[in-house]
């Protein structure tokens, strides 16, 4: 009786999942979704307690009251700026979860003497998947969170020699699946997938981990499937098989925006490039400066204004002063829109929940193939701390590192004001024809402290 | 392989053609909490270690279930209040009619 009641809830849990990954396509509601989706997980939780393998509960009780107290301030104290890194950290979390339950079922059935080779395969996936998304995401929160050195760590033969670690984990597994009671075989998988998750984030730079974020969003649902498989169970197939497709939707959507083939994405040997990136465009001509006062008048009198904000504007913590400077000049008339790359910020939509927080009404901000229709009736682009992402080169210049990558076309507009701390080359060391362009001129300083001087100079004007 | 497998099979195949064609729709706008919101589902990793924790496995399998158990925990709790919290910073512009009003206070 009580395992119909339990996958019953499940049932009712998997439905309410899908309704709120549903109810996220629009904005208004999609958070009632996610609340329903709520009460569905608290439903199969309660549910799964009543599980006839359960025989007590001390222990779970302490495992969930730590959980909880660890969660709530990663749910309600945690910087919508320190979003990356708090994702990464929830995918380190699951997998481990993942993972210790795939040894732990593993040592059980191994101990009983019962292993079938079937759940073999699935566990083995578990771990393996589980294991390097645990190692993946734990390097990666330190290098978002500047713990570890943000650059990427290369070396001579690199992918060679993850090639080879990989293999000798793949024959490990391998070998499991032929001697499903080899405990050693078991034990070199389990340290071997620690390994590759530590190789596969070193080489990848600050720049490049929206990718790897999506990527090691995918394996950790992956590893939640292969936990569905090997303990028989429904509801962890369904919300792992959604979980790994976002991340892998989300992944190709990045990689896509960075222009980074798919395949080059799947086995993670990209983060390299940029190293070779002086050559190239060397932009030509004269930087024109504008001062803030002149910037301003242009703006307080333009019809449309379209805001580029990049990293840079995060980095800086002005996204309040740049929502500051948008009420002024609608105030005085005009329409201000936000352009966002999908790209810009440290996870995809990252930018989006930036400015979302700092109170820009979500109709505002603007997608990066909707903007660019608009560019032509556009007065005055104000971009704030971007630059590979309007930087014209993608679209002319083959020798370019980021040829090809889609952009948003500033130079469409009537005329562009560039924020720029100061005339060196930006965060990826290439060049940018923009800052030259005769449409173009210069405002340098701190992006902070600009915005504030612009929104005075628009509200005196 | 067994009918159980089999069936396995056939709800991960049906479930991921959902979970494409639901969240392809998704708009870039959302991809953040989208990803908050997809972590904090597969938090339902919980229900396996809550079977790990509770049963009588030995010593180790109920410590790595306890850990487990915390886990997961963490990603349901702190999955699910900070989408909603994001969630809750997403707001439309206010009405035309109040936006045209503080234009003509701004010019007078």
């Amino acid at each position: 009786m009580s395992a119909t009641i339990i996958q019953l809830a499940y049932l009712l849990a998997a439905f309410l999942f899908i309704a709120a990954l549903r109810a996220l396509g629009r904005p208004e509601s999609a958070r009632r979704g996610i609340q329903l989706a709520a009460l569905g997980m608290a439903a199969a939780i309660a549910a799964t307690l009543f599980h006839a393998r359960i025989v007590s509960y001390e222990w779970i009780v302490v495992g969930a009251v730590v959980g909880a107290v660890v969660g709530y301030p990663l749910g309600m104290w945690v910087p919508m700026t320190a979003m990356p890194q708090r994702i990464a950290l929830s995918h380190a979390f699951g997998a481990l979860a993942a993972t210790l339950v795939g040894v732990g079922e593993y040592l059980h059935s191994l101990h009983l003497g019962e292993l079938a080779r079937g759940q073999v395969i699935a566990l083995g996936f578990e771990v393996l998947l589980g294991g390097l998304t645990v190692t993946g995401s734990v390097m990666a929160f330190g290098k978002l969170q500047e713990i570890l050195p943000g650059r990427p760590i290369t070396f001579r033969f690199q992918n060679a020699f993850n090639l080879s670690v990989l293999t000798i984990g793949v024959a490990a597994f391998a070998w499991l699946i032929v001697h499903p009671t080899s405990l050693s075989a078991a034990g070199l998988m389990l340290v071997i997938s620690l390994c590759v998750g530590v190789l596969l984030v070193l080489p990848i730079g600050g720049a490049d981990m929206p990718v790897v974020v999506s990527l090691l969003n995918s394996y950790a649902g992956l590893a939640a499937v292969a936990t569905g498989f090997a303990i028989d169970n429904n509801i962890l197939i369904i919300a792992g098989a959604l979980d790994g497709l976002s991340g892998l939707i989300l992944s190709i959507a990045m990689s896509k925006a960075m222009n980074r083939s798919f395949s080059n994405v799947l086995f993670g040997a990209f983060g390299a490039a940029p190293t070779a990136a002086t050559s190239g465009s060397s932009a030509k001509g004269e930087m024109s400066t504008i001062s803030a006062e002149d910037a301003a008048l242009r703006m307080a009198y333009a019809d449309n204004v379209v805001l580029v904000p990049g990293y840079g504007l995060a980095v800086a913590q002005a996204q309040h002063q740049a929502r500051e400077l948008a009420n002024l000049i609608e105030k005085r008339g005009g329409d201000v829109r936000f352009a966002i790359h999908p790209v810009a910020g440290r996870m995809p939509g990252h930018m989006n929940v930036l400015l979302a927080e700092a109170g820009v009404p979500y109709d505002k901000l603007v997608d990066m193939d909707d903007i660019n229709e608009r560019f032509r009736e556009t007065d005055v682009v104000l971009v704030v701390g971007a630059n590979d992402v309007v930087n014209p080169a993608a679209r002319t210049n083959p020798a370019s590192p980021i040829f090809g990558m889609p952009i948003l076309n500033v130079l469409d507009a009537k005329s562009v004001i560039v924020m720029k701390r100061g005339r060196g080359t930006g965060f990826s060391g290439i060049e940018n024809d923009l800052f030259v362009d005769s449409k173009t001129s210069m405002l340098f300083g701190d992006a902070k402290q600009s915005l504030l001087e612009l929104g005075i100079e628009v509200k005196n004007a | 392989m067994n009918t159980v497998t089999i069936m396995q099979l056939f709800v991960f195949l049906l479930a991921g053609f959902v979970g494409f064609q639901t969240i392809s729709r998704i708009p870039p706008l959302l991809h953040t909490p989208l990803m908050a919101a997809t972590n904090a589902i597969s938090g339902i990793s919980l229900v396996a270690s809550l079977v790990l924790a509770g049963a009588n496995y030995g010593l180790l399998a109920t410590l790595l279930g306890t850990v487990a158990v915390a886990c997961a925990m963490a990603n349901v709790v702190g999955g699910f209040l900070i989408t909603d919290r994001m969630l809750a910073m997403f707001k439309r512009a206010p009405s035309p009619k109040t936006g045209a009003s503080e234009r003509s206070a701004a010019k007078s």
